[in-house]
């Protein structure tokens, strides 16, 4: 018997103590057929990197309401490409503005979903990503 | 062997990754995990081997967080693999045991993995007995499994482990539920946590007089514990008595040993054989015709039920 589960690891960096979006997401992506492991609130970046190399999830994705996501985000990118995960799909939530998207795409998060995002729109995106990042061997 | 044998050398994230990597496609693929297994499985008398199981919310996983911690100051090397349930409607799960064992989430040491029970129901998940096995092959001393939040009835751990901890908590139900079959009877240390809080008294009371009644047929006694786990209050007499019983079952008791190990060989066996006959008949045509036939009241379910028997007997006999 074969069976393939897409993991995703939903993680909160830092102090915020909001997790209301970040239970949504991973509610929404269980019912979409995933395998979601919650780490709860105020994760260093070497935690949840820990927590998704020993996991094996084929996804991070990021939950910030503190304002601090240029530091944190890129932060969880580094790490994980330090210790040879970089192949790892990192996607950030939350309240980010706009402005601040660019910057963090070019330090390695993949994409960013603002608040009223429709759930289909990321489990589309973490699908079509999976599946591509399958093909390719990884 | 020699790429399992990496796995034990000097802890590096690569390696972390490897073995996170492996367990996935144990998890996956039985047949991976198989030729894998054959090649590496070892009954492991040194590896201590626990399943810690009880309700929903009697503190499992924040009990864990505490065994870990004793475990770690003794030096030894850890894996938890914690088990939630998986919907039973979109195949996902949440599995969230992690959040309570953060103290150790830096720990190099201490290897914690969540699973999905994957439609299975028990307490287990079906890879449970291969990602085990495969933990204590590369070399773990201690292995934990944390058992869904289980009713009276997920009992399956005990195929699994040399020790399970019964995790119960004041206030759950009336004297009767302590007397029913089922998990009150696979405990070998029953841990009353939240040992603080009202009801305490009257549970203990229960799990001992259950206990007298059973004594003349055993040589292990269950100890009953008092713990506190968020406080840590406890916490060393259990490690004692975790200790003790698994002396008795090297030294003392062989027998019991062997029994342990046999259940396990057996639920193995079982479990392929449940994995090839629902393999075999889940997406067969023909069948769904027949239920589909019976849905519209065409053909009486029994009969069906009769005629699938005969089909299997030709399947094992042929």
């Amino acid at each position: 018997m074969s069976e393939k589960k897409i993991r995703v690891l939903i993680a909160k960096p830092g102090l915020d103590g909001h997790d209301r979006g970040a239970k949504f997401v991973a509610q929404t992506l269980r019912d979409a057929g995933m395998e979601v492991i919650y780490t709860g609130l105020r994760q260093t970046p070497s935690s949840i990197v820990a927590a998704a190399i020993q996991e094996d999830v084929d996804v991070v994705g990021l939950s910030i309401l503190s304002g601090a996501h240029n530091t944190l985000l890129p932060r969880v990118v580094e790490l994980l490409e330090e210790n040879g995960a970089g192949d790892i799909l990192v996607f950030g939530g939350g309240v980010i503005p706009e402005a601040d998207i660019p910057f963090l795409k070019e330090h390695g998060v993949k994409e960013i979903f603002t608040p009223g995002t429709p759930s289909d729109i990321y489990v589309k995106f973490i699908r079509e990503n999976v599946q591509q990042h399958n093909d390719q061997g990884g | 062997m020699t790429k399992v044998d990496n796995l034990l050398l000097p802890d590096s994230s690569l390696n972390m990754r490897f073995l996170a990597r492996l367990i996935t496609k144990i998890e996956n693929n039985s047949q991976f995990a198989e030729e894998l297994l054959s090649e590496i499985y070892q009954e492991n008398n040194e590896a201590l081997i626990l399943g810690i199981t009880g309700p929903p919310g009697a503190g499992k996983s924040t009990l864990i967080d505490n065994i870990v911690g004793k475990f770690r100051e003794q030096g030894k090397k850890i894996a938890v693999v914690a088990i939630d349930p998986s919907s039973p409607f979109s195949g996902g799960a949440i599995l969230g045991d992690r959040i309570r064992m953060s103290s150790h989430f830096m720990d190099p040491n201490v290897f914690i993995r969540s699973m999905g029970s994957r439609g299975y129901l028990g307490g287990v998940a079906p890879a449970t007995v291969n990602v085990m096995n495969f933990l204590t092959a590369v070399g773990f001393d201690v292995v934990i499994i944390e058992t869904v939040g289980a009713g009276q009835s997920d009992i399956d751990i005990m195929y699994l482990v040399d020790s399970v901890l019964l995790v119960l908590v004041p206030g759950l139900g009336d004297d009767i539920q302590a007397l029913k079959a089922g998990i009150m009877e696979i405990a070998d240390i029953f841990v009353v946590n939240k040992a603080d809080k009202p009801g305490k008294e009257k549970l203990m009371a229960e799990i001992n007089m259950l206990l007298m009644l059973k004594q003349e047929q055993v040589d292990w006694i269950p100890p009953v514990l008092e713990v506190v786990a968020t406080e840590g209050e406890g916490i060393d007499t259990l490690i004692a008595e975790i200790k003790r019983h698994k002396e008795y079952l090297t030294e003392h008791s062989f027998d019991v040993k062997i029994k342990k190990v046999e259940r396990r060989i057996r639920r193995m066996i079982e479990e392929k054989i449940d994995e090839r006959v629902h393999g075999s008949f889940k997406d067969n045509d023909r069948l769904n015709l027949w239920i589909e036939k019976a849905i519209d009241g065409k053909i009486n379910p029994y009969s069906l039920i009769k005629d699938f028997d005969k089909k299997l007997t030709v399947l094992w006999e042929g």
